[in-house]
Order: C-alpha cells, then sequence, then structure tokens
C-alpha cells in the first residue's frame, strides 16, 4: 500500500518519485542506517535496500565493490532485514523495496524469507534474475506474503512483452536505461526516453528509471517522457566509498550525499 | 526446447539478456539440423580438430589393475588438447551464421580460453576471454598462448578471482554488447539454451565411442568414468549412452578433503547461480563459497543442470577423487601407458583405478580422457619440489 500511495500523492502534486539504492552494510550497518535517514531526509521518497550478494551479475564494478565491502563488514539477509525494522522503529515510513538476488531468497526459504520481509516492514522485492519466464513462483509468494514483486523492461524489449510483463506486475515498472549493468553514466540514452513513452503508452503503473542515472539533467529528461520516478544507485556509492578506509568519517559524506538528494529531489519536482 | 532438466536449468537471467537468449536459441534450433551448418562442423572436426579421436585399449594398465578391461577416449589428443574444441568449434561456428563479429569466453584453467581463442583466429572473429587473477597466475602459459592466438585476456580481479568471477563478467560484457557479440560458453551450464547446446555439442565424444567399443569388443561396456567441473565432457560422453543399461560415474573434485568442489553426492544445496537452478556450494546464508581443486578446470561452485537431473533419477552416480589421489593417477597413467593425463582427466582415471580392481576381466570401463597434461606439468613439478601433493591457493 505504500508504494502505491506515494506514487499517488507524488502525481497529484506532479513531482516525480526519488528512490536511491542503498547497499545493505557497506561499509557498515550503522552508516547505512545513517544514509537512509539523510536521504530521506533530504527528498528521498522510497529506499531500494540491496542485500549484498557475492555474485551481482546485474552490477558494475561500484556495486559490486560496495557489495563486497558489505559482505566483509558481515551483514546476512536477516541482518538486512533487522535494519529495516529498526528503520521502521525510527518512523521512517517511505517505501522499501528489498533488491536481492534469487539465490538469495531462495536459500533462506522462499516463502518464510518473504514473509520475514513482509514483517520486517518491507514493501517489495526487487530481484534482477527473475526475468518474466522465471518469475511465476515468486510472484506467487510475494503476493501470498502481501508484498509486491517488482519488474525490470528494458530498451530492448518488444511492446508485445512490455504488454505482458505490465500485466503481471506490481507496483511500479522498473525501466533499465541501458542495455548494460548497473553504473554511472554521462547522459540518458535516448533508447531509455523511448522505453518511458512506450510504457506509458501500454500501462498506467508507474515508470521508475534506473541505472546509470547519476545527475539532476538525467531527472529532468526522464519526468519530460512520462516516467514517474528514478532510481540512483552507483552515483551514491560513489560519493561515500571515495571516503571509506580505515578511518571512515561519514559526517563529510553524509553531507555531500545530502546536498546531492537535494539535487535531485529538486529536478524531479521541475525546480 | 525445455528451459528445464527435471526441476533444474532455466534462465534465470537479467530483463536485459532475454532478447539475447531467445536469439540464441532461435538461432540455435535454425542450425542445428541445417545440412550445410552440419558438414561444416563436421569438416573442421575432423579437418582442424583431428576427429574422431581413438578409443584405446589400455593393455598394461589394465593389466596392473588386474580387473577389467580399461579403454580410454583419447579427446587430450585434439587440437588445443581437450574436448573443449569441440564445442568451441560449434558455437562460433553457430555465431558466425548468427551475424556475429565477436566473441566472448570465461576460462578457468585456459583450456576453454585457449579453444575460443583459436576458432576465433580459425574464422575470423575478434575474441577476448575472462580469467580470474589467481587462475591467470595458475596458468599463466595459457594466457601467452591465448594472446598468441590475438585474443585479449581480461584479468578479472573481483570475488574469489577464479571461474565463477569469469562467468560473472563474460555475462556483464554479454548483457551490454550481445548486438554484436556472442558469448562462447565453455560448459553444459548457464542459462538456457547453454546446457542443451553444449551437450549437443560435445555429445560427439559418446557417438564416437558407443559404435568403437562394440567395433573393439562387439559388446557394450559396463561402466563410463568422466570428470565432472561444470560437466562437459562428462555429458558428452555419457548422453549418447543414457538408453542403454551401461553404468555411468561422474567424478567430481574433491580437493583436499576439507575444501573441495563436491556440489552433487550430498555436499551441495540446490540454488540458483549464473542463469540456472543446479546444485551449488554455499553458506547458510545462500553466499557462494569458494571451492578448491588441484586443477583449476573442476574448480566450480556449480554444476550443469543435466546432472542434476541424473543424480536424482539414479542414472549416473557422482563420486569424487581427492586431490592426492589424482595426482597418483596422473603419475600412473603416465608411466604406465606413456600418457600424461590433465589433472582434471586424473580425477577420471583415480576413480576408475578403484573400480576396475572390482571388477571381472570379461568387463569393460572407458575413461574419458578429456584433456592432456601437458598444462599441468610445471604446477604438479612445483608441487613435488616442495613436497606438497596440495596445491595453494
Amino acid at each position: 500500500m505504500r508504494i502505491e500511495k506515494m506514487f499517488s500523492a507524488l502525481k497529484e502534486r506532479g513531482v516525480g518519485a526519488f528512490m536511491p539504492y542503498v547497499c545493505c552494510g557497506d561499509p557498515s550497518a550503522e552508516f547505512t542506517l545513517a544514509l537512509i535517514e539523510k536521504l530521506v531526509g533530504n527528498g528521498a521518497d522510497a529506499i531500494e535496500l540491496g542485500i549484498p550478494f557475492s555474485d551481482p551479475i546485474a552490477d558494475g564494478k561500484t556495486i559490486q565493490a560496495a557489495s563486497s565491502r558489505a559482505l566483509d563488514s558481515g551483514m546476512t539477509p536477516l541482518k538486512a532485514l533487522g535494519i529495516v525494522s529498526e528503520v521502521r522503529k525510527r518512523g521512517i515510513e517511505v517505501p522499501i523495496l528489498i533488491m536481492a538476488y534469487y539465490n538469495i531468497v531462495y536459500a533462506n526459504g522462499g516463502r518464510e524469507f518473504l514473509k520475514k520481509v513482509k514483517e520486517a516492514g518491507a514493501d517489495g522485492m526487487i530481484v534482477p534474475d527473475a526475468p518474466l519466464e522465471e518469475s511465476s513462483e515468486l510472484r506467487k509468494l510475494c503476493s501470498d506474503a502481501g508484498i509486491d514483486l517488482i519488474y525490470f523492461i528494458t530498451p530492448n524489449c518488444p511492446d508485445s512483452r512490455l504488454k505482458e510483463i505490465a500485466s503481471v506486475a506490481k507496483g511500479f515498472l522498473y525501466a533499465v536505461a541501458v542495455l548494460g549493468i548497473t553504473g554511472e553514466r554521462e547522459v540518458v540514452a535516448p533508447e531509455a526516453i523511448a522505453l518511458v513513452e512506450r510504457a506509458r503508452k501500454v500501462t498506467a503503473l508507474p515508470v521508475v528509471v534506473g541505472f546509470g542515472i547519476s545527475k539532476p539533467s538525467h531527472a529532468t529528461s526522464l519526468m519530460r517522457a512520462g516516467g514517474s520516478g528514478i532510481i540512483v544507485g552507483s552515483a551514491i556509492v560513489n560519493l561515500y566509498s571515495k571516503h571509506v578506509g580505515e578511518e571512515f568519517d561519514s559526517t563529510e559524506a553524509l553531507e555531500e550525499i545530502g546536498e546531492f538528494a537535494k539535487s535531485m529531489k529538486g529536478a524531479l519536482s521541475g525546480k | 526446447m525445455g528451459r528445464y532438466f527435471g526441476r533444474y536449468g532455466g534462465q534465470f537471467v537479467p530483463e536485459t539478456l532475454i532478447p539475447a537468449m531467445k536469439e540464441l536459441e532461435a538461432g540455435y534450433l535454425k542450425f542445428k539440423d541445417d545440412d550445410g551448418f552440419r558438414e561444416e562442423l563436421e569438416y573442421y572436426l575432423r579437418e582442424y580438430a583431428g576427429r574422431e579421436t581413438p578409443l584405446y585399449f589400455a593393455k598394461r594398465l589394465s593389466a596392473e589393475l588386474g580387473g577389467a578391461k580399461i579403454y580410454i577416449k583419447r579427446e587430450d589428443l585434439l587440437h588445443t588438447g581437450a574436448h573443449k574444441i569441440n564445442n568451441a568449434l560449434g558455437q562460433a561456428l553457430l555465431a558466425k551464421r548468427m551475424g556475429k563479429k565477436r566473441i566472448i569466453a570465461e576460462t578457468g584453467a585456459g583450456q576453454h580460453g585457449v579453444a575460443s581463442a583459436t576458432v576465433a583466429a580459425l574464422l575470423g572473429l575478434e575474441c577476448e576471454v575472462y580469467m580470474g587473477k589467481v587462475d591467470t597466475q595458475r596458468q599463466a602459459l595459457n594466457v601467452f598462448r591465448m594472446k598468441l592466438l590475438g585474443a585479449k585476456v581480461n584479468v578479472v580481479e573481483t570475488g574469489s578471482q577464479t571461474l565463477k568471477d569469469a562467468v560473472n563478467d563474460a555475462l556483464r560484457d554479454y548483457t551490454a554488447n550481445f548486438s554484436d557479440t556472442h558469448y562462447l560458453l565453455g560448459s553444459a551450464l548457464g542459462p538456457h539454451p547453454y546446457p542443451t547446446m553444449v551437450r549437443d555439442f560435445q555429445s560427439v565424444i559418446g557417438r564416437e565411442a558407443r559404435e568403437q567399443i562394440l567395433e573393439a569388443q562387439g559388446k557394450l561396456p559396463d561402466c563410463l568414468i568422466a570428470c565432472v567441473g561444470g560437466g562437459s565432457n562428462a555429458i558428452g560422453l555419457f548422453y549418447p549412452f543414457l538408453d542403454t543399461h551401461v553404468k555411468m560415474i561422474g567424478v567430481e573434485a574433491g580437493g583436499n578433503g576439507k575444501k573441495h568442489a563436491a556440489r552433487l553426492g550430498g555436499k551441495g544445496r540446490v540454488g540458483i547461480l549464473h542463469g540456472m537452478i543446479s546444485y551449488l556450494l554455499e553458506d547458510s546464508n545462500g553466499q557462494i563459497e569458494e571451492t578448491h581443486s588441484v586443477s583449476a578446470g573442476l574448480d566450480y561452485p556449480a554444476v550443469g543442470p543435466e546432472h542434476c537431473e541424473l543424480m536424482d533419477a539414479g542414472r549416473v552416480s557422482y563420486v569424487s577423487a581427492l586431490d592426492s589421489e589424482a595426482l597418483e593417477a596422473f603419475h600412473l597413467l603416465s608411466s604406465t601407458e606413456g600418457i600424461i593425463p590433465a589433472l582434471e582427466s586424473a580425477h577420471a582415471v583415480a576413480h576408475a583405478l578403484k573400480v576396475a580392481k572390482e571388477m571381472g576381466g570379461e568387463e569393460s570401463i572407458i575413461i574419458n580422457l578429456s584433456g592432456r597434461g601437458d598444462k599441468d606439468v610445471e604446477q604438479v613439478k612445483k608441487m613435488e619440489d616442495s613436497g606438497k601433493r596440495e596445491v595453494e591457493k
């Protein structure tokens, strides 16, 4: 419900959703909590919380490195759900989406794990290696648990497939802006704009764009095309990871990220 | 074409790769029974790779063990030194017909990387090979070979810096570049259609072996033995015998006893990696574990999905051989038959040594000698010079 409410409230105000990705446990659980608070305090409308996996095939170098730092810090799937509970305890009510590779869901019990996701207070699942063909069981389990399974659409999806995906998707469609993996890019590819426009024609679901989105100008052009929001991951990881070292002073990193969040949210609000 | 083998297999790839998988499946279906394609593949297998390979009766080894007759399928005699060339030729010819200009490949020991670089040179395709940093150090000569053949070698420095990480990076490259690139996956694993396609290209091993053994002794063998990393040489030998009662044994890497790569036979759990459901070595949270084997080609945490099904069905049994047992077999085959096996294949030989003794003189075994040991001689020498029978990772 949180997801639907958020999009309809934003739509009323004519504002796009800023949905940053946070790699859970990079470089520590404490920093993840502080980062989520900072992002929400500076305009984030939802949080995509990534559970680190040893073999993240959809991710570029930035998030691969973040995942491996998170695993080194001792982050586990259940600890990540503990962070979700903690975020809710602190009164943060934005939608939270759990990003996890399928093996994490599978190895942690499938149905039982998704029940715990719901109990922790998360609202949806993003599973990058569960394409339409392999998602029916997962979709049923998510639906039983009362959470949305988010589907990806890509620039090389024909319209017929877009329709097929939209017909089973819940929450929003996650439009992949590039034919490739996550990581910062200079400009938004024309095919990303075209994808948003095509998706708009076949579905009423919100279309949120991610992969390679890192600048306010990207947000502006995607909103113009009819997008409902953006997901930003690598750009935020890059802002703090340069400070990560033996003595990680998070204050400066969090300040920079707060400013960055404001600028993205500003662009999404048409400012 | 079915995506699954029983409950295993599937196509667990990011949405971005789905069109590439569909295109590959369509291309394979279009060409696999096409006369022109088959003739071209047969031509290169015969004239370039050196098929058919002999089924050699290992007389001295059989006598030494005093049990079953041991036949050896000599895939080690192929160009580039291993069965990998069968699949590399098949996929590269397919890629060319599909209009691809570039091939990418992952490699562990380097055999598949060398085979891919070789066929790329042969067919005038651009080639990039992903190889874990640890493996580039273990197999420095193969890195040089690939470069000599005109391929670019990308050193993978993420994760455990071995084969699984090379697969990750090759998948990432493929996701970004599949419009002009074919990912030449080296084993019967990964997302559909790879497990089926690679098995089909490797089945030439079993088809030949079946004819050859009938010619040699007028009856089918009693047992087939092959090593199982990803499982392509094993499935290539086994598949054409599945309609018989011949016993089949796959041999995984037992490592040093503590760390290993034995995913079947009770040690692994069912999970999802590299686009497929299969048996995996993982921790209780679902993070993929580092494996260990003296042979880089068996050092992989998942296994081809068809093997998982064959195990569940009870059709093939899966066992493991320790590093030390493989090294003993490496010596024994070298000194009794004058054949230096790859350390991977030495695992199959090691298990055959145990089995043959228990069998009668009228019975026979075929061992798939999937590769030759030239690439391993330096490593074995180093280990033995330092008095160890275990390689350090």
